[in-house]
């Protein structure tokens, strides 16, 4: 099908419009539709995209649904707003558009203060992220991770919870510091690649024509290792970020760590790695052992939470270390094994926050020691956690998707670092650990004596449709393409094929 | 002089180039004759004649962008005309226009003359847009000697604010002693370049075209050296760079709001002007003007940036936060003198002007709407709960913050991103690594201003001896001065998204 409107451009403007729509005084029922609509087309758009990629594929680039839009600077600077899809982003793409359905249909049902400001926030932040994954232009690409941060920052400082002022403060220091090295390593490819542009498709081109100094390699990959793994909390620039999941509110927590946080490791996947074989070879030693540190030490904090909300916080920040680690193995089966988790990650840890959420609701604590027993009162919440629990673990079942991405990490690991999977293997163990601790306390056993007086004033009933639906939405993606990877791991093959035989040549010692 | 060298010599004058300035000086006395003339019931208009006069200037100036001339020097050399230039006039008028608009609204809450005030900006306005393109030293001191004492007036124009009289007396001591090194600076070039005994001596060493000349033919002559030092610290002065700095907070504070913002805006956009003048005479000692610049920017950025982070009083916090902003634009200053990267680099500091005039023209829009009567008590206290009362002012005002922090989409980012670039072309790596800490730390300050006007707070409860609450009253936004905020919010975001015509003409050069 050939789309008679760009497809990537209707994504990023739709939730935009909407959000300018919401300012008009409408009543609240049309704010809510407009938000419904402004949630879903991207949505949509992700699952066409998804659908018609192969037909719009073209070849010469590797692009399909490819568009260049002239902002004033292209002749000047070589920016401009290209938008389309490779075998990478294409999968990061249909996952934003699913999370961020989700989170909006989610925070559609919450009673917040001022819903449509709140709304308009979080379909500002969903225009970013579609913009993130639609960028060909690395200038861009940085540009709507901005865009879509700031109103982040504005929503754990006006919704948030627990300490958000200072959460949001916190975060937004370290998210602007990441930013701002992530930038100037950006910049530095930019000037000293000679290429003049910030088009990733020129950039590469570039590059392999005149290639890049190793000096210039390696101090642009030590820049966006570290700007960009402040981004997704490697270890150990982290500790933004389960303290922002603790204060933020829930949808915002589903896009963060979701979709928003994603931007780092793509970021390295789809430009650093391919463009820097010297630098990334250099660098990646030191890089899979800060994976580590996520994945066991982290995972050990996780397991040491009492509340449920700072533990899924934890168990996100210590998942992403398998990213990292993906990343670190330079190859494109662990890249590939990288962007199917980021799918995989995205789409169980928003379920995990929006479930954690949901039962806050019904417990009115997220310490769990004061819950218990859950599961009389609310089985289908039971089953839904503990669907996201599997998932979140990689157990083939829920977690399918899960477990094709951490299965080829770990071949890839074991291929490049051997032992190394050893100590990642282990983080399995961990999350299992915490997970399934986490279930029992909250949902078996005795109701604590603290549930028992809250459910004295309190009516504890079972999930509702207008919250089964985000979750179901979240849980029938992550199933069906745990059951059918073939459609993303096939154009994403072909994409790694056709960018990462570079770093393959630089991985050889 | 004979009567025909007199002759021969006015025969240069062209009149017609410096049209506008000279109506903007009629218009400064029509509004003088104006006050004695009207009744005074109807002295209200006389702000809305020299509004509608400055809007007719700026429109002439626009659709004449580019006279004949261009290029070309006119009235025996002092003056020259450039596209820089012309940029540099539609921006003072700009200034001028909105500086009056707030003055309008500031004068309105003082018991003051109010036709000397609007009769002053024009005269220094005028002043400003001949600096602009002095070409010859002895008009370069008298512009700037006019802009200066229009200036010592209007900072101490609330004069029954004791404040207000300290910021004048100090902004004259300071302002003289500055003065006083500019002339002493320029005697020196004029001594070595006017004496006959010297190699590539000049007849007028005053006009740059001949200082130049003779520059490149002694590039190591020690007393010239010593005066080009002295002209940058008396250019030092006025942008406020450290160690010149020391007048900024205070005459800052004192002055009346509208001031602070023709001081912070204009007066700095005229530094800047005559540092890239003057850096194009003396290109032959290019290696001492960068180390000079080079120590005072990187100063300039931490030690603004710093000291803003401790300020409670806005009108302090804006102008350390504005010294920073100086050490920014001196760092694309620094890479214009690099050979290659020149005119790009011009473009970079007209472009981050520019977006500095619309972010600080919004703050400062705001601030002088919520002053009290006393104009130098606003203190971040003050914008408690703005978002509640005021929603659109704290919308205004977080754009105009985040711009000048230089947050994406915002115009302020594209500014600090265009001087990163040039000076990343230009490899000042030290000085980047600099900047790059000054925008961090100044996310503490410019975040937590929009904290206190967004996030709710704790308020202390009111001690029991004081009658009423000290903060100020806040009264509604009339409807053209809101139409006038919005205008120039949207355009900090649009220039964000879209630098069209005008980014490709800065940068494309």
């Amino acid at each position: 099908m050939i789309f008679p409107f760009d497809p990537l451009l209707l994504a990023i403007v739709a939730p935009l419009a909407a959000a300018l729509l919401l300012i008009a005084p409408l009543p609240e029922r049309v704010v809510k539709a407009i938000a419904a609509l402004g949630f879903l087309v991207p949505a949509v758009l992700g699952f066409l995209t998804w659908w018609h990629y192969g037909a719009n594929l073209d070849a010469g680039t590797g692009y399909a649904f490819r568009t260049v839009y002239d902002t004033g600077l292209r002749d000047a600077l070589g920016i401009s707003l290209h938008l389309g899809l490779n075998g990478i982003s294409m999968p990061m793409f249909l996952m934003s558009g699913v999370v961020g359905l989700a989170a909006g249909l989610y925070a559609l049902q919450t009673k917040a203060e001022r819903l449509r400001f709140y709304l308009g926030l979080l379909l500002v932040m969903q225009g970013g992220l579609m913009g993130v994954f639609a960028s060909v232009d690395i200038f861009f690409f940085y540009f709507f991770h901005e865009f879509a941060l700031i109103a982040t920052f504005l929503m754990v400082g006006l919704w948030g919870g627990k300490d958000r002022s200072y959460a949001a403060m916190n975060m937004t220091i370290y998210l602007t510091l990441g930013a701002m090295l992530s930038l100037l390593g950006f910049i530095l490819i930019y000037i000293k690649s000679g290429a003049e542009s910030f088009d990733l498709i020129v950039l590469r081109h570039e590059i392999a024509q005149q290639g890049l100094s190793g000096v210039a390699q390696n101090y642009a990959f030590g820049l966006l290792m570290i700007g960009l793994g402040i981004l997704v909390s490697l270890f150990p620039f982290h500790t933004w970020a389960p303290l922002g999941y603790g204060a933020a509110p829930s949808s915002v927590s589903m896009l963060h760590a979701g979709v928003l946080k994603k931007f780092g490791l793509y970021g390295l996947v789809q430009i650093a790695v391919p463009l820097l074989p010297a630098g990334s070879a250099a660098w990646a030693p030191a890089l899979a052992w800060l994976a580590l540190g996520n994945i066991v030490i982290l995972g050990l904090v996780a397991m040491a939470q009492r509340d449920l909300k700072q533990m899924v916080g934890y168990g996100s920040v210590m998942h992403v270390g398998y990213g990292f680690l993906g990343v670190a193995c330079l190859n494109a089966l662990g890249a590939g094994g990288v962007v199917l988790f980021m799918v995989a990650h995205g789409l169980s840890v928003s379920l995990l926050f929006l479930l954690t959420t949901s039962i806050y609701h019904r417990t009115g604590t997220f310490d769990m020691d004061d819950m218990g027993g859950l599961v009389k009162k609310a089985p289908v919440l039971a089953a839904f956690f503990l669907t996201a629990i599997l998932a979140s673990i990689g157990l083939p079942g829920p977690g399918l998707l899960n477990f094709w991405g951490e299965l080829t990490i770990f071949m890839a690991t074991y291929e490049h670092f051997g032992w190394l999977v050893v100590p990642a293997l282990l983080g399995v163990v961990i999350s299992a650990i915490y997970g399934l601790r986490a279930m029992g306390k909250v949902f078996y056993g005795q109701p604590s004596a603290a549930f028992l007086k809250h459910q004295e004033s309190n009516v504890v009933t079972d999930l509702r449709w207008n919250e089964r639906i985000p979750a179901l939405l979240l849980i029938l993606t992550l199933v069906g393409f745990g059951v059918w990877p073939r459609t993303l791991s096939e154009p994403l093959n072909k994409t790694l094929g056709e960018v990462y035989p570079a770093s393959a040549a630089a991985v050889q010692k | 002089m004979t009567i025909e060298q007199l002759k021969a010599a006015a025969a240069d004058n062209l009149w017609a180039a410096i049209a506008p300035e000279i109506m903007i000086g009629l218009l400064a006395l029509a509004l003088l004759v104006a006050e004695l003339v009207l009744p005074k019931k109807r002295h209200g208009i006389i702000p809305l004649i020299s509004l509608s006069g400055l809007l007719g200037v700026f429109l002439g100036l626009l659709m004449n962008f580019r006279p004949l001339d261009l290029g070309g020097t006119t009235f025996n050399g002092l003056l020259r005309h450039t596209e820089g230039s012309q940029f540099l006039r539609v921006y003072f008028v700009l200034c001028a226009l909105l500086v009056t608009v707030l003055g309008i609204i500031a004068l309105k809450k003082q018991k003051m003359p109010k036709t000397e005030f609007f009769s002053i900006v024009l005269v220094i306005t005028a002043a400003l847009m001949l600096l602009g393109q002095a070409h010859n030293f002895i008009l370069l001191f008298v512009a700037l000697e006019t802009v200066t004492v229009g200036f010592y007036i209007l900072v101490s124009y609330t004069r029954t604010n004791p404040l207000s009289l300290e910021a004048g007396l100090k902004y004259l001591i300071l302002g003289a002693l500055s003065s006083a090194l500019l002339l002493f600076g320029i005697v020196l070039l004029y001594g070595v370049a006017g004496n006959p005994a010297a190699y590539a001596s000049s007849t007028n060493p005053m006009d740059f075209d001949a200082l130049r000349v003779f520059l490149a033919h002694n590039p190591d002559n020690f007393l010239a050296s010593v005066g080009i030092v002295l002209v940058l610290s008396g250019i030092a002065f006025k942008i406020g760079a450290v160690p010149f700095q020391i007048w900024v907070p205070d005459v800052y504070q004192g002055a009346p709001t509208p001031v602070t913002a023709f001081l912070a805006v204009a007066s700095k956009a005229a530094g800047f002007a005559l540092l890239m003048i003057l850096a194009g005479v003396f290109s032959s000692y290019s290696g001492l003007v960068i180390t000079v610049l080079s120590i005072m920017a990187g100063a300039t950025i931490l030690f603004g940036n710093f000291a803003a982070l401790t300020q409670h009083n806005v009108k302090r916090l804006i102008g350390l936060s504005g010294v920073s902003h100086a050490g920014y634009l001196m760092l694309g200053v620094i890479a214009a003198l690099t050979p290659g990267v020149g005119s790009q680099a011009i473009g970079a500091v007209f472009f981050y002007l520019a977006a500095y005039l619309l972010a600080s023209f919004a703050v400062f829009g705001v601030m002088t709407h919520l002053a009290g009567s006393n104009d130098s008590d606003q203190e971040l206290d003050h914008y408690q709960d703005l978002v509640k009362t005021h929603p659109f002012l704290a919308g205004v005002l977080a754009i105009g913050l985040g711009s000048l922090a230089g947050i994406p989409p915002l115009a302020g980012f594209m500014g600090k991103l265009f001087i990163f670039m040039v000076a990343f072309k230009a490899e000042l790596y030290w000085l980047l690594a600099i900047a790059v800490v000054g925008v961090v730390v100044s996310i503490y300050y410019y975040f937590g201003w929009i904290k206190a006007a967004f996030f709710a707070h704790w308020r202390p409860p009111l001690p029991a001896d004081s009658v009423a609450d000290a903060r100020p009253v806040r009264a509604a936004v009339s409807l053209p001065f809101g139409v006038l905020l919005g205008t120039l919010a949207t355009a900090s975001i649009v220039l964000g998204f879209y630098q069209g015509p005008l980014g490709a003409w800065l940068l494309g050069r």
